[in-house]
């Protein structure tokens, strides 16, 4: 049953689709109210979308170059390998919407987003230290920095336990200037060890993440604050976390949290340095084989240093919107956070052992298991119950991947 | 029993895009040294792959001493008798010898491992063998040539009845290879049936009894290499005529205008900070000149040329780079002073094999394409597709991986990359090791075309014919230090020979 298939006649199939879904939900969006449709919420809305976006993608491979893909068997198994994850997940969110389907608004699926964000932009900074088969420990710690030390100096003067108490309103920026600047010096200690002293990355994030708890521990006890939570946060501030964009364009839409365009601006960014830049080839070259790179004359040392640097950067901005998002700190802040960032890149298809790696891959990756937390929780799945899931999903989702390349 | 101790019938594989082999054949008798020949991409290391278990073939039998058997896994190749000594050997560094003998089968019982059976048998295989090695010395401190003759007794050991030989040469002096072919002799008598690959045409007739040629992933055909009726020998011609499928009158390009006298590169007395490493070299390359650096291995060509580009640390001496001092602190430094490397090993330091060959092409050169560390992509790919295709590499696309690409289109992608670079002295590091004769002809072409254009080129080669038919000039390392000069036309083996062996007695060969 070998047929085959061109891209051009993909092309079609995604736009006729498209419509075909795009009219199913426009009908079912002015039938809801009449036939007592209640129950479906925002259904018509996201087929709507849905089907715009396969019109779309429909129109954008239609200039693509005239692939032959081959329909049989075979290309269908690799299909199901290449995306177990994504269709699995689907199963999932289709499941839970049967037995749950209020998870069908778009306020869900806003929430979501808002909730990836952080993860994402964390994900995104690792992924530079996975690609150089390295790893990085001290994500989580620099985010707890970078919260502890923007929320010290963004008390509002009339609190009454703060941090600075002489301290004037400064401009927003200057905290989240020094605390992103705090997170890039630790960065640039883990590169130096690493670039330095051709130390593993593991060894070295793991020194660089006990010295900054302890670095933080210490600023955070310093009195008269001695290590009580940070609060009194002004509004200014927290408004970089919590403000929502579009509140109320209609009835009862609950706003885009400006998190979500944040991490996507963000997300562009690394695409573009990792894809269209020097030293984005050069993270990849060092990530495939070190040895070549050296001798092809990339400079490694400047390229390891600049890696955990831009990485630390990122851990530094996340560490502010979390701050601001939850309007206070802790030095407990973002503890583990590597660990979900790292497990997000690998089931979006980025190699342990470097050089493998997309932006598409880990958007997808940070997705899935927010999806995934966020349906066990709307189904009332005990968090135990998620903790084993999440595990599973990972070890099952690498599984998959390994597959791929042991092709005989 | 029947006549053929392995049969392969009708072999074929398809890799996404490439029909690697169709319909192969290959038959081989006990107690034989059966050649296996071909150019690069010809599918003898397929071939070889799918006989060992690593590939399984898409269709075809193999037979083995008339029973038909599958073989899924390398485990199973060697239940059945079939050992591989690999091309690149990589031995566990930091354990002994004996251990890399016994990995996977130590003796012992339940689980205790008897180690002094172990040397036992150890000792006892490698006096078999003629072999003098500690067991208990660390295998990473062996030579390329004692790793081998310890997988060559490894495979004794397990009874291994096929044993193939992928380019076993191809690192070793020719006392080495001469030690190597009296122990295949040996174990030819006892019956042990040997695949050798190789693209050296004097061993294949020196050592073996039939010859497979393979040509782009078909059979071609098998000879004896002594007609027993006519007592006729194969030809080095007829063997090339069959691999190649055309007329190879020449094994060199005819070399046409001299060396300018003007020097570009002068190296007075540079020593290395290890004492047995190069010490006290000097010479003058010139404008438009091949200097050849011959020797054999463990001269420290490599590690001088290394150092000269930078990889290494250099302790004393001078270096004059068209008349100004030239200090190398890093490989980028050597770049932008107009040097180029290509390296001796491929795989290790040479191509980054997950990605695409479009990458593999440019990464020496990105800085030319970028505008603020923002790469063009379109004069990128224009510029390695320019290349590629001049260089005659055979790829679907610039998308695929360089490591589906065979070594010599590999190699040609290398010299693509520094030539992007547009670097005035090329160092090639044993630029055809491992490749088939088309594609040398064609990076001997590649050469003279750079010198024409007004380029000088440093060429270690460890093959003579290569040595004294491309240089203009060549230099003889032995143990570090140059030996010897020798001009062009009075170049003989025995005088290259006599250089490299300057210092006999010290050799460690094997």
């Amino acid at each position: 049953m070998a047929e085959n298939v061109t891209t051009r006649s993909r092309s079609k199939l995604f736009t006729v689709s498209g419509i075909v879904i795009l009219i199913i939900g426009i009908v079912l969006y002015f039938m809801k109210d009449p036939m007592g449709l209640r129950r479906i919420y925002d259904l018509p809305n996201f087929l709507i979308i849905i089907g715009l976006c396969s019109i779309l993608s429909g129109f954008m491979s239609k200039g693509k170059p005239d692939d032959v893909l081959e329909l049989s068997g075979k290309a269908f198994g690799e299909f199901l390998t290449n995306n177990a994850i994504l269709l699995a997940m689907l199963v999932l969110v289709i499941v839970i919407c049967i037995l749950q389907p209020r998870f069908m608004q778009i306020r869900v699926a806003l929430d979501i987003l808002t909730q990836s964000s952080t993860k994402l932009i964390m994900a995104l900074g690792i992924c530079f230290a996975l690609l150089i088969a390295g790893t990085d420990l001290s994500a989580g710690r620099m985010v707890g920095l970078a919260a502890v030390v923007s929320a010290s100096m963004m008390q509002t003067a009339t609190y009454a336990n703060r941090f600075f108490p002489d301290l004037p309103q400064v401009s927003v920026w200057i905290p989240i200037v020094a605390a992103i600047i705090a997170c890039m010096i630790f960065g640039a200690l883990n590169g130096f060890l690493v670039a330095k002293f051709e130390m593993h990355p593991f060894i070295a994030t793991l020194a660089t993440q006990v010295i900054i708890y302890g670095a933080c521990s210490l600023y955070f006890d310093m009195p008269p604050n001695n290590s009580q939570p940070i609060g009194g946060i002004r509004p200014d501030f927290a408004q970089i976390g919590q403000m929502r964009l579009f509140s109320g364009i209609y009835q009862g839409f609950p706003g885009i949290s400006i998190l979500i365009p944040i991490s996507l601006v963000i997300c562009a960014i690394i695409w573009f340095i990792l894809n269209k830049t020097v030293f984005g080839k050069n993270v990849y070259a060092i990530g495939g084989n070190r040895e070549a790179a050296v001798v092809a004359g990339i400079n490694v040392f400047r390229n390891i240093m600049f890696i955990f640097i831009l990485a630390s950067f990122l851990y530094g901005i996340a560490g502010v919107l979390e701050a601001a998002r939850t309007a206070g700190a802790t030095n407990n802040y973002g503890n583990g956070y590597e660990t979900d960032a790292i497990a997000a890149c690998v089931v979006g298809g980025v190699s342990m052992s470097g050089g493998i790696g997309k932006v598409g891959g880990i958007v997808m990756g940070v997705l899935i298991f927010t999806v995934i937390q966020y349906g066990l929780q709307f189904i009332n799945v005990s968090p135990m119950w998620q903790q084993v899931i999440k595990g599973v999903i990972i070890a099952v989702a690498v599984a998959i991947d390994l597959t791929k390349y042991r092709k005989k | 029993m029947g006549e053929y101790l392995l049969e392969m019938k009708n072999i074929t594989k398809t890799f996404p895009g490439v029909k690697a082999l169709d319909n192969v054949q290959l038959n081989v008798r006990a107690g034989t040294v059966h050649a296996l020949m071909g150019e690069n991409g010809a599918g003898k290391s397929t071939l070889m792959k799918c006989l060992f278990g690593i590939y399984n073939p898409d269709g075809g039998e193999i037979y083995l001493e008339g029973k038909k058997t599958n073989i899924h896994s390398a485990r199973q190749a060697m239940d059945n008798g079939i050992a591989m000594v690999h091309q690149e050997l990589h031995p566990i560094r930091y354990r002994s010898v004996m251990e890399n003998v016994y990995l996977g089968r130590f003796p012992g019982h339940m689980g205790v491992v008897d180690h002094k059976s172990m040397y036992d048998k150890t000792k006892a295989l490698f006096d078999d063998l003629e072999l003098d090695v500690d067991p208990l010395a660390l295998a990473g401190e062996q030579s390329a040539a004692i790793l081998q003759m310890m997988e060559i007794a490894r495979a004794v050991d397990m009874k291994a009845k096929i044993i193939i030989l992928d380019e076993p040469t191809s690192s070793l002096s020719d006392r080495e290879v001469e030690h190597l072919f009296k122990i295949i002799n040996r174990l030819r008598k006892q019956g042990v049936a040997f695949i050798y690959i190789s693209h050296k045409m004097k061993e294949i007739l020196e050592i073996s009894d039939e010859v497979t040629i393979m040509r782009d992933g078909t059979y071609v055909g098998t000879w004896p290499v002594v007609n027993k009726e006519t007592g006729e020998k194969l030809t080095n011609e007829f063997i090339i005529r069959q691999m190649v499928g055309r007329e190879m009158t020449n094994q060199f390009p005819p070399r046409t205008g001299k060396p300018s006298s003007e020097v570009v590169l002068k190296v007075e007395n540079v020593c290395s900070p290890l004492k047995k490493s190069f010490q006290n070299v000097s010479f003058e390359l010139h404008k438009q000149e091949i200097l050849g650096i011959g020797g054999l291995v463990g001269a420290q060509r490599t590690e001088f040329v290394e150092a000269l580009f930078g990889l290494r640390s250099i302790a004393s001496g001078e270096i004059l780079l068209n008349g100004a001092r030239y200090a190398s602190k890093s490989p980028g430094f050597a770049k932008s002073k107009g040097l180029a490397l290509l390296t001796e090993e491929r795989r290790a330091t040479g191509i980054f094999g997950i990605l695409p060959i479009l990458e593999n092409t440019v990464i020496a050169n990105q800085r030319h394409y970028a505008h603020l560390g923002v790469l063009n992509d379109r004069k990128r790919m224009a510029d390695a597709d320019v290349e590629c295709k001049k260089l005659n590499v055979k790829t679907p696309s610039l998308a695929t991986l360089i490591q589906n690409l065979s070594g010599g289109n590999q190699q040609k992608v290398l010299i693509a990359r520094w030539l992007l670079t547009n670097s005035d002295i090329l160092i090639l590091d044993e630029p055809t090791r491992g490749i088939d004769v088309g594609a040398k002809y064609e990076i001997y072409n590649i050469m003279l075309e750079q010198i024409a254009q007004g380029k000088s080129i440093i060429m270690i080669s460890s093959e003579m014919p290569e040595l004294m038919g491309m240089s203009d000039r060549i230099m003889v390392m032995c143990e570090g230090r140059v030996t010897g000069f020798l001009n062009k036309g009075e170049y003989t083996q025995e005088k290259i020979m006599a250089f490299a062996t300057q210092f006999a007695g010290h050799n460690t060969a094997a």
